[in-house]
């Protein structure tokens, strides 16, 4: 038998191939903390066949007892050397029997894909997801033809409700922003215009660049950031909480129910809002003009109405009907394709409302080029 | 009865929960011994998670008291509450589980957060603590790959991180497969046996209710107040009262009608 060796909270005696351990003071991970290393020094020597305890000495213990006595018992059931529990106490034991001897085994790393692999995999994706898009806008149409008959699973009221919140409901912003945009466009427009004598032209520059441009495409990127993201968030929530899992098991149309209600209501709504925009962006303009440029207000509705051609609200008009497209299919989808825990929802309203803003911006690129091209 | 002298570890007098003008239940009175399991029972609906929630601290009673100890809960401040709320382990209803971050990571965030332990030992901690649910794998899942027990255990392992003094659970056996709820049964009594913990459960699973519980209340929904104190299985065997009799020997309760008339002796 050779002298005990110590440390914090145990005293090993070796006596031939038993090795006993015992126990003393408080063992909680407040006292003791967790020593990762000691059980490596514990059982480190040649030729141990047993380990026993005593635990006379033992005052309080928690978790930290526990996760030492299993890191000792997996690593002596993996050198063959004999766990003996019966000096532990007897609620240890019953926890302990409840913990596996054995090491689980470390989890495999993932294996890491080539280039060919990774950029074969995001193809793949993109494919996978434009096909998605394209058959999410197919059935948009077609959804909406069969609504136009009456035949759809669509309900009034969520049309209504829908209609209701991207109209009415984002009525003040788009004024705020329209008023404004038209201001800034008159402020910054007479300081050049000035320089030529040519200040009765704002009214000009006021009417048609709020008609065709900017009306449209502010209040496009005003909705998606607002009706967008609400509509991704809200689907994705769906998602989480097992809603549209619940709708496709009773067999409701996720489409007809949830999808198309949105973009119908977006998309009726988008050219109503860009009417209004217009009149507010001419008003600010009109405003900034009369108050502050010494122009008359007959003078200036004058201008504007020799301005403004009948073929350009057409154009800003079609360009919001196809805004508001874009911008509800893409939040459905989105919404759609988002996953199930809290941070998605937040990824999918961001997802939304970056994808609509740069969309707009990118597709009223198009248009311009298309006009340019067909001389409007 | 023998007075026990040893205070209780949790003491309810005369509280009242209820949201807004409309309590829920009142004169809720009762006294949770060190390392029992208590069970708070009742029908669906009638107010047993109401009360959990002023239990915990998440919903102030409008009148009474609730004791940890010798201190009294609601009349603590903000800071001194939060302190003695870590003492607490709760286990919620579907887990609660924070869906963004994988089971390790929801068991690890309490010691990250109140514990000074470094990163190896919270590591050996978790697992431990996983391994004692039974949750060997799916460590790194994320909430929305485990299953409904899965998720429970791990709620359970996360209740259990700072060592708590009593658990608070939630339906723990509610929506899984008998065999599953007696594994969490077991594991319940094991906790008990082992770590010592006073277990307080809100449940109407009737066999873990009879299987395991040795004390309780029984709550009852038109009353709006304990109808019944005592362990369930007592309660099955001398209890008289016409809904505590329904509940636990599962049988349709007399209609006020044909009991009057039973008692007229007209049929």
């Amino acid at each position: 038998m050779t002298a005990p060796v110590t440390g914090r909270g145990w005293r090993a005696t070796v006596d031939g191939a038993t090795t006993s351990l015992a126990l003393t003071t408080d063992w909680t991970t407040h006292e003791i903390g967790i020593e990762t290393d000691l059980v490596d020094r514990l059982l480190g020597r040649a030729g141990m066949r047993t380990i026993g305890f005593e635990t006379s000495g033992l005052g309080r213990w928690d978790s930290a007892l526990l996760v030492f006595l299993s890191d000792l018992r997996q690593v002596s059931v993996e050198r063959n050397i004999h766990f003996d529990d019966t000096g532990l106490p007897v609620a240890a034991r019953r926890l302990l029997a409840l913990l596996p001897d054995r090491a689980s085994p470390a989890a495999q790393p993932m294996a890491r894909d080539g280039l060919f692999e990774r950029v074969g995999l995001v193809v793949i994706a993109e494919g996978t997801e434009l096909v998605a898009v394209v058959s999410l806008v197919g059935e948009a149409i077609l959804r909406t033809g069969a609504a136009l008959c009456g035949r759809s699973r669509m309900r009034g009221v969520d049309l209504i409700a829908c209609m209701r919140d991207a109209g009415i409901g984002a009525l003040p912003i788009v004024t705020v922003v329209n008023v404004l945009v038209g201001g800034i466009l008159a402020f910054v427009g007479s300081v050049q215009l000035r320089r030529f004598g040519a200040d009765i032209y704002i009214a000009n520059l006021v009417g048609v660049a709020v008609i065709r441009e900017m009306a449209a495409l502010m209040t496009a990127i005003v909705m998606s950031g607002r009706t967008g993201a609400a509509y991704a968030a809200e689907i994705a929530t769906m998602q989480g909480t097992e809603e549209i899992d619940a709708l496709r098991a009773i067999g409701i149309p996720v489409h007809d129910y949830l999808i198309l209600p949105r973009v119908s209501a977006l998309t009726s709504m988008m050219p109503l809002l860009y009417l209004y925009g217009s009149a507010a962006g001419i008003l600010g303009g009109f405003a900034v003009a009369v108050a502050m440029l010494d122009i008359s207000p007959e003078t200036f509705i004058a201008q504007t109405r020799g301005a403004v051609a009948g073929s350009q609200v057409l154009f800003g008009l079609t360009k919001s009907i196809a805004f508001g497209a874009l911008i509800a299919i893409a939040a459905c989808r989105i919404g759609m394709k988002a996953g199930r825990s809290s941070a998605d929802v937040g990824h999918a309203a961001t997802s939304a409302a970056v994808t609509g803003i740069v969309g707009v911006i990118v597709l009223d690129a198009v248009f311009a080029v298309c006009a340019n091209a067909l001389g409007i | 009865m023998t007075e026990d002298r040893t205070p209780p570890k949790l003491r309810v007098e005369g509280l009242e929960v209820g949201y807004g003008q409309h309590p829920v239940q009142r004169d809720v009175s009762f006294d949770v011994k060190t390392g029992s399991i208590f069970a708070i029972m009742g029908g669906s609906g009638c107010g047993k998670s109401t009360l959990l929630k002023a239990l915990i601290g998440l919903l102030p009673p409008s009148k009474g008291t609730v004791c940890f100890g010798m201190e009294n809960y609601w009349s603590a401040d903000e800071a001194r509450r939060a302190e003695i709320g870590r003492r607490f382990g709760v286990l919620f209803q579907g887990g609660a589980l924070w869906s963004s971050m994988t089971a390790s990571e929801n068991v690890a965030l309490p010691l990250q957060m109140f514990t000074d332990l470094d990163a190896a030992s919270i590591d050996a901690l978790v697992q431990m603590k996983l391994s004692l649910v039974g949750l060997d794998g799916g460590r790194t899942s994320m909430p929305a790959d485990l299953s409904g027990g899965m998720r429970k255990r791990v709620g359970l392992a996360r209740a259990l991180s700072l060592e708590p003094e009593i658990l608070f659970l939630d339906e723990p056996s509610a929506g899984l497969d008998p065999i599953s709820s007696k594994g969490v049964d077991d594991l319940i009594v094991e906790l008990r046996d082992g770590l010592g913990v006073t277990v307080l459960m809100v449940s109407h699973e009737l066999p873990s209710l009879l299987a395991i519980c040795d004390d309780g209340i029984f709550l009852d929904a038109e009353a709006r107040t304990p109808i019944a104190h005592g362990a369930p299985r007592f309660l099955l065997d001398h209890s008289d009262h016409p809904t505590v009799r329904a509940f636990l020997t599962r049988e349709r309760p007399a209609a006020p009608g044909q009991a009057k008339e039973d008692n007229d002796g007209s049929r």
